[in-house]
């Protein structure tokens, strides 16, 4: 059996993880356009503020490619993917011959059209290893910043140089920070707990024009700025899928085994569309904890295994300057909340299920949460009022299925 | 691969587990000067309920949510199947304490990195010190 992997970042590792489980020989190909071992790109704040480095921020040990028998063809980028010949194109005019073909293209950041971009001179992205070292060679202790997005990425990236910039700035054009993770009363303790970090934020507003090293707001407001960061969202990568004739909507459409609407090729992560088991919609979920098991999932059946990929839900954990916040799941029924004002919790259920979480400061034990929602374990088998306290496993009072729990074997 | 279990019905509920898992992790030589005036933070807790109580730790699961979700590749299996962390990879996202369906991984004193059981393995004690330690043989270290 012949592979051939396109990425090299969570869910093309796990790809590799899932088919080295049952193929150990079959022979691997993986082509990448970044010419980086692989490397875990949420990690790149974490460099800016000395955290980490380039060594350590390795996703998997100097030797993974040799260990797994991986010819990893690194700087290397797809043009064409042929699903008749099962082959696929690179730019350096080589043509690849595949059984099973796995997709796992990520993400890119999108760039919405703004009037006088073109007249900004450092102007970044925050997604890749070479754009934070690019941002990072911008940067000065006298630098005003200036942040289009105050999502994930805008956020981490204001951490991430906030000890290496003079002012930074984050304009958003929603009402409230973190919208994607966040309801609004978590949103607003996480914005008082930034801004006492001497970051500022513009929010329903957008930039109207950019003049050098000025931008206009639409509510007339300038802000003067040396740097930009554009972080307004991510568009998935799917150019290659489509171009070859697969079924794509906003993402790849894969199904709970991975595969896309060819039989000999796979998908997985922020490229890809995939169910969510709280709504039972399908959507992107560009997390890289789906990615790796999304990978895996389609690695094991690429090499002849029957997995399934059914449980997959939006979950994401993130801190800023030391508070945590851990999420998961989908945010429709009925709402239990806790806050002292700066811990917060809020617990959501519906038809007897627990769908979703967020938890603030105090995030021990969420997995016990997490679990719930990902095994969709019907409320009344537990104590719910003990877990909505506080996450244990003593709620689990039916003493077979705690005593399942805690013995599990090796 | 010999892990640590928990016999509920032998279980006082005393939380010594919970102080020789932190003092066996404290790098100290002494009980008194690694404990005194410290709020523990060790890696078994016990759970305490009108009639029952038990301790939870690292399960080492056979097909670990938390070393497929480690967004820094810094949780992994190791050779025995004992799940190991990296702390120098570690960022403290904490992605591990949110999958985890046991609670078993916690923040680490300084916040910036988690901690879990390794099972004693990395401190010299041999067998693991709640174990040892435990009076009434509650917690055990055996094959399963």
């Amino acid at each position: 059996m012949k592979y051939v992997i396109i990425g090299n970042s969570a869910g093309a590792v796990g790809c590799v993880e899932g088919i080295r489980q049952t193929d150990t020989d079959g022979g691997i190909t993986l082509i990448a356009s970044e010419p980086y071992h692989t490397y875990s790109r949420p990690l790149i704040s974490y460099l800016l503020c000395g955290q980490t480095d380039e060594e350590k921020m390795k996703y998997r040990k100097a030797s993974f490619y040799e260990d797994n028998k991986v010819d990893a063809r690194l700087g290397v980028s797809v043009t064409k993917i042929d699903p008749a010949a099962k082959t696929v194109a690179t730019d350096g005019g080589e043509t690849i011959d595949y059984d099973r073909l796995f997709i796992a293209t990520g993400s890119v950041p999108f760039i919405p059209p703004m009037s006088g971009l073109d007249t900004v001179e450092k102007k970044f992205t925050f997604m890749t290893l070479d754009s934070a070292k690019a941002l990072d060679a911008a940067l000065t202790p006298e630098s005003r910043v200036l942040i289009i997005g105050a999502g994930l990425i805008g956020l981490k990236c204001a951490e991430g140089i906030h000890g290496k910039a003079g002012k930074i700035t984050v304009v958003d054009l929603a009402d409230r920070i973190l919208p994607s993770i966040l309801d609004k009363a978590g949103s607003d303790i996480m914005q008082k707990h930034i801004e006492n970090h001497g970051i500022e934020f513009i929010l329903s507003d957008s930039v109207k024009e950019f003049d050098g090293t000025t931008a206009t707001l639409n509510s007339g407001a300038a802000v003067d700025f040396d740097v930009l960061v554009i972080a307004v969202g991510v568009r998935p990568a799917t150019d290659l899928a489509k171009d070859a004739g697969l079924n794509v909507n906003r993402g790849i459409v894969t199904d709970i085994k991975c595969r896309t609407s060819d039989p000999n090729i796979y998908a997985a992560g922020d490229c890809t569309e995939s169910l969510d088991i709280t709504t039972g919609q399908n959507k992107i979920m560009a997390l890289l904890p789906n990615a790796y098991m999304q990978g895996e999932c389609a690695g094991k059946n690429m090499a002849g295994g029957d997995a399934c990929y059914d449980k997959g839900i939006p979950m994401n954990a993130i801190g800023f300057f030391g508070l945590h916040i851990v999420s998961a799941g989908s945010y429709d029924g009925e709402e239990y909340i806790e806050s002292d004002g700066v811990n917060y919790k809020k617990l959501v259920t519906k038809d007897g299920l627990l769908k979703g979480f967020i938890l603030m400061g105090d995030v021990k034990r969420a997995g016990i949460y997490t679990s719930l929602i990902r095994e969709q374990t019907p409320l009344n088998t537990i104590d719910f009022e003990l877990v909505k306290r506080s996450p244990q496993l003593m709620a689990f009072a039916a003493d077979s299925e705690r005593r399942r729990k805690l013995s599990v074997k090796a | 691969m010999k892990k640590i279990y928990v016999n509920e019905e032998w279980c006082l509920g005393c939380h010594l587990c919970e102080y020789y898992c932190a003092f066996a992790n404290s790098g100290k030589d002494n009980m008194v000067s690694a404990l005194k005036d410290v709020k523990i933070n060790p890696r078994i807790q016990v759970e305490e309920g009108k009639d029952i109580c038990f301790a939870v730790n690292c399960r080492h699961c056979p097909d670990p949510i938390c070393v497929k979700s480690c967004i820094a590749g810094a949780l992994s299996k190791n050779s025995d199947g004992m799940i190991e962390i990296d702390t120098g990879k570690c960022v403290g996202c904490f992605t591990c304490v949110l999958v985890c369906p046991f609670g078993a991984i916690m923040p680490n004193d300084d916040g910036h990195a988690i901690q879990k059981c390794e099972l004693c393995t990395k401190n010299g004690c041999g067998t693991p010190n709640c174990v040892a330690h435990c009076p009434n043989n509650a917690i055990v270290y055996e094959e399963r």
